[in-house]
């Protein structure tokens, strides 16, 4: 069905949300650009001229850069090994015959639905809270004393917030990928005689390598850029402030523009490079 | 009024020529079927005139207007696709007003009409259920009842039968024919099936690879195939053809003789060869006859009662007047 | 699949199954729990579980303090209206690219898809500045439209596979028939595509419900949703468990049964498709 008309009218049909996007994406993409080479620091005299590649060479070498990677690649890595380890657990676990399935699944997802600053300050209130939290009463309970999590163990505290949130995440699409495995795969070679840990590693895993790129791939873009949950819990302090914490810092804390526009920059780029290798795996199912 | 006209029409998709220049008259009134082995064109051809496809280079003219550049809706045409491609979400009656509602028809003149086709059709008592509800040949009803309503110039059939079980097929080309017969509209079916093309056409139109082929009637195809192409697509069980040293008795390439213009006997003829397969039909008998030394199979038709077996040697009698000579490109030689 | 499996293995699964879902929910719970408790009882040593006095005053503080309705009517304007003008947008588009494929409509799919991970923070300032000059800047009009832009790419793609189910046969039948362009879609396409449509709202407002960047960003005391709601918990007033709960838990409470009406839809929207 491909006449003149109606090819003229798929371009004007599809020319509004092209047009939105490319503005989106064009406009801001290029102003940052353009302030990532100026040295502009609004509260301090706006733009002060060309400053060529001062910021991005001085956006490295600051001190809080390379804590900022490190930070990032922490949170990303731990956050990442969390979910998908237990993720194909309980996909697995899920994925048994048993009773109140449904309910299970419903509370198994529920976390992804909490909204990033209310699952943030619960967890920094009610669990982690050295006085009142609940971790603080079972340490008291056994004697111990309790932990200030946020302060002593900053990087392990946002880590188990942000893998609560994502489990979910990945155990629904780890769950719908298992839920697509051949059950006669199995039972083939289990009638081999091949034990459990053998078909996990040899059928099991290798069928869910595709899903589990996918989550790792998903998962890293946002994580790369999560913002609220440290906003509200340690606000960037002891440690954790993250790329993208910094950015934001720089931005519109202390109105460097320059500066914060050309760790933009590298963002993009960042989130970029994990994108391509997203891209190339959405689009090969496109043409399946 | 329903006279459709094809000009020089063209069709390429980018670079592939699926229907060189091609020139066509459908006359108001006739049943025309295109008829031709798969991806012979001959959908494509129907989409062009339907015009959801636009032609590459030519001219459409409907009953003398240039109807090439109009919007399908525009052509005044009615079509019934392969999947029926009945509104799931709306009910029978719905579908079938969906057409008048289009045309901003007054409430009860689409009453009217809708009540009309459904009593033609026998749908009256099925009016309020979904395509879903409705088995095969009801939804082929509806969706004939969909392009009746609108008296459109003419109507297309895409392959209209062709999810149908067999027996229902039968029932519905019967119905089809009909329905011909009664609105005396200008009809442009498309098919696979020769069966189809020999039983409901009044001009058949077969093509291959874009190219026509052979216009004409049913008999006149049957009777004077232009070319080995025809010769072998109309008729069922197929022409049987021979190359070699019997054709140059005839001052041919090849000639061709039907199954049924064959006499088999257990005695004598000019031809023999050993049965290995007898198909019984009841009414007819078919024998595949190898080791004639003149094709690798004969089919011959035969009287329902006949028996040979297989491994039986029988001895065939063409009837003379009934060869078909073609010379070495495959065309008729009179 | 007729795999026979004992009652004791089927009854060991659940009791594992339950105990996990359990934990993982726990947090939930609890912060439901803690919103029906007196400031006391929230913080007691040790924790009470089920038997405490239970009271509503929490939900009437919050409300009669925070104005929790105009964060919570915020919210339901910016998701809400930022989903629908992305449905309007992508509709057409979703049936350009479904019905009539070119050569170019896989490239134009994925370039939609990558600019949904351009990451927000590298263009904050850019916008933050537009937001200033335009008289954006906490509105909900603005973040109506910064929602929308960052779920339109989720919104065609979606769209777009629910699309290609659909027989482009009908919508030519419905050509055929005399339909205009708009009434194919607005009679035959729209009413055909209402399942995958309404997950598709269904999953976008969720996200635009919880997007936690540039409703923190964009937003003060005027447009601020219930992202910022909750985020102005984050000073000393969070120390008031209860009332940390009961605000928490009206924030979640709407999305989080929304959520679980759209499980299945959520695997589809997030992956683009390439998990199945």
């Amino acid at each position: 069905m491909a006449t003149k008309a109606s090819r003229s009218a798929a371009r004007v049909m599809m020319a509004p949300a092209v047009i939105l996007l490319l503005g989106w994406m064009l406009v801001p993409l290029i102003m940052t650009l353009w302030f990532s080479f100026r040295n502009y620091q609004p509260l301090r005299g706006g733009d002060l001229g060309f400053a060529g590649f001062d910021n991005y060479i001085r956006f490295v070498t600051s001190s809080a850069f390379w804590p900022a990677v490190v930070a990032t690649l922490v949170i990303v890595v731990g956050a990442l090994a969390i979910t998908v380890m237990l993720g194909v657990l309980l996909a697995i676990l899920l994925d048994q015959p048993m009773w109140g399935q449904g309910v299970v699944r419903i509370l198994v997802i529920a976390p992804f639905f909490v909204m990033p600053t209310v699952s943030g300050l619960l967890w920094k209130n009610m669990f982690l809270d050295s006085v009142n939290g609940l971790f603080a009463h079972l340490w008291k309970f056994f004697g111990a004393t309790p932990v200030e999590w946020l302060i002593e163990n900053p990087f392990l505290s946002i880590i188990v917030i942000v893998s609560w949130q994502w489990l979910p995440f990945a155990t629904l699409i780890l769950l719908t990928a298992i839920q697509s495995l051949d059950s006669e795969q199995l039972e083939a070679a289990e009638m081999d005689g091949a034990p459990v840990l053998k078909r996990f590693w040899h059928i099991v895993i290798p069928h869910l390598s595709r899903a589990i790129t996918v989550v790792i791939l998903i998962e890293t873009i946002f994580l790369l850029s999560i913002f609220a949950e440290i906003f509200v819990t340690t606000a960037g302090a002891f440690g954790t402030k993250t790329l993208t914490y910094l950015i934001f810092q720089r931005v519109l804390e202390s109105q460097n523009v320059g500066l914060g526009s050309a760790g933009g920059v590298y963002a993009i780029i960042l989130a970029n490079i994990v994108a391509i290798f997203l891209m190339r795996i959405v689009g090969k199912n496109l043409d399946a | 009024m329903g006279r459709i006209v094809l000009d020089k029409v063209s069709k390429r998709f980018g670079d592939v020529e699926v229907i060189p220049p091609i020139d066509l008259v459908i006359e108001d009134g006739e049943f025309a079927v295109f008829v031709g082995p798969s991806g012979c064109g001959k959908s494509t051809l129907l989409r062009l005139i339907a015009g959801l496809e636009d032609v590459t280079s030519g001219q459409i003219r409907i009953d003398g207007n240039d109807a090439t550049n109009l919007a399908p809706a525009q052509r005044r045409l009615a079509m019934v696709f392969q999947s029926y491609a009945l509104y799931p979400h709306m009910t029978v009656r719905k579908n079938i007003a969906f057409p008048l509602r289009m045309a901003k028809l007054d409430k009860a003149e689409i009453d009217k009409r809708v009540a009309n086709a459904a009593a033609v059709l026998n749908l009256t008592d099925y009016l309020d259920r979904r395509p879903g509800q409705l088995s095969g040949g009801q939804r082929q009803r509806v969706a004939i009842g969909r392009a009746i309503v609108r008296e459109p110039a003419a109507f297309l059939f895409d392959e209209p039968l062709s999810n149908l079980d067999a027996a229902l097929r039968v029932g519905m080309r019967l119905e089809i024919s009909e329905l011909h017969k009664r609105l005396a509209t200008t009809m442009v079916y498309v098919t696979h099936d020769q069966v189809e093309a020999m039983t409901m056409a009044d001009k058949i139109v077969v093509l291959r690879a874009g190219h026509i082929e052979q216009v004409g009637s049913p008999l006149e195809l049957y009777r004077t195939p232009r070319n080995i192409f025809v010769a072998g697509f109309i008729g069922s069980p197929r022409m049987n053809f021979i190359e070699g040293a019997e054709a140059a008795k005839h001052g041919a390439h090849t000639i061709g003789i039907r199954p049924e213009h064959i006499a088999v006997s257990s005695e004598a003829g000019p031809w023999s060869g050993v049965v290995a397969v007898s198909e019984h039909l009841g009414s007819d008998t078919f024998f595949h006859i190898h080791d004639s030394g003149l094709a690798e199979t004969l089919t011959v038709r035969a009287d329902g009662e006949v028996g040979f077996r297989h491994g039986d040697r029988v001895y065939l009698t063409p009837r003379d007047d009934q060869f078909h000579r073609f010379d070495a490109k495959g065309l008729r030689i009179e | 699949m007729a795999r026979a499996v004992t009652q004791r293995r089927k009854t060991f699964n659940t009791a594992l199954a339950w105990a996990v879902g359990l934990v993982i929910f726990f947090p939930i719970l609890w912060t439901i729990l803690t919103s029906f408790k007196t400031e006391g009882d929230a913080i007691a040593y040790p924790p009470k579980f089920l038997f405490f006095d239970w009271t509503l005053e929490n939900y009437s503080i919050v409300q009669d303090r925070s104005d929790y309705m105009r964060y919570l009517w915020n919210s339901v304007i910016i998701a809400g209206g930022s989903t629908l003008l992305g449905i309007i947008v992508a509709v057409p588009a979703a049936w350009s690219m479904a019905f009539v494929p070119s050569k170019r409509t896989k490239d134009i799919l994925m370039w939609m898809l990558s600019t949904k991970m351009l990451p927000a923070v590298g263009v904050l300032y850019p916008i933050y500045l537009m937001f200033i000059k335009l008289g954006l800047l906490d509105t909900r009009t603005g973040l109506v439209i910064v929602l929308m832009l960052i779920n339109l790419p989720i919104i065609v793609w979606m769209l777009y596979t629910y699309f290609k189910e659909i027989p482009g046969e009908i919508l030519e039948a419905a050509r055929m028939d005399g339909a205009t362009l708009r009434e194919e879609i607005l009679y035959i396409l729209t009413p055909m595509a209402i399942p995958g449509i309404a997950s598709t709202v269904l999953l976008n407002v969720i996200l635009a419900w919880n997007e936690a960047f540039w409703t923190l960003n964009l937003t003060a005391a005027k447009a601020g949703p219930l992202t910022a709601f909750i985020a102005s918990y984050s000073s000393p007033e969070g120390l008031f468990y209860a009332k940390l709960s009961a605000a928490s838990t009206m924030a979640i409470a709407p999305i989080l049964i929304l959520g679980w009406f759209s499980q299945k839809q959520l695997v589809r929207g997030l992956t683009f498709g390439a998990v199945k």
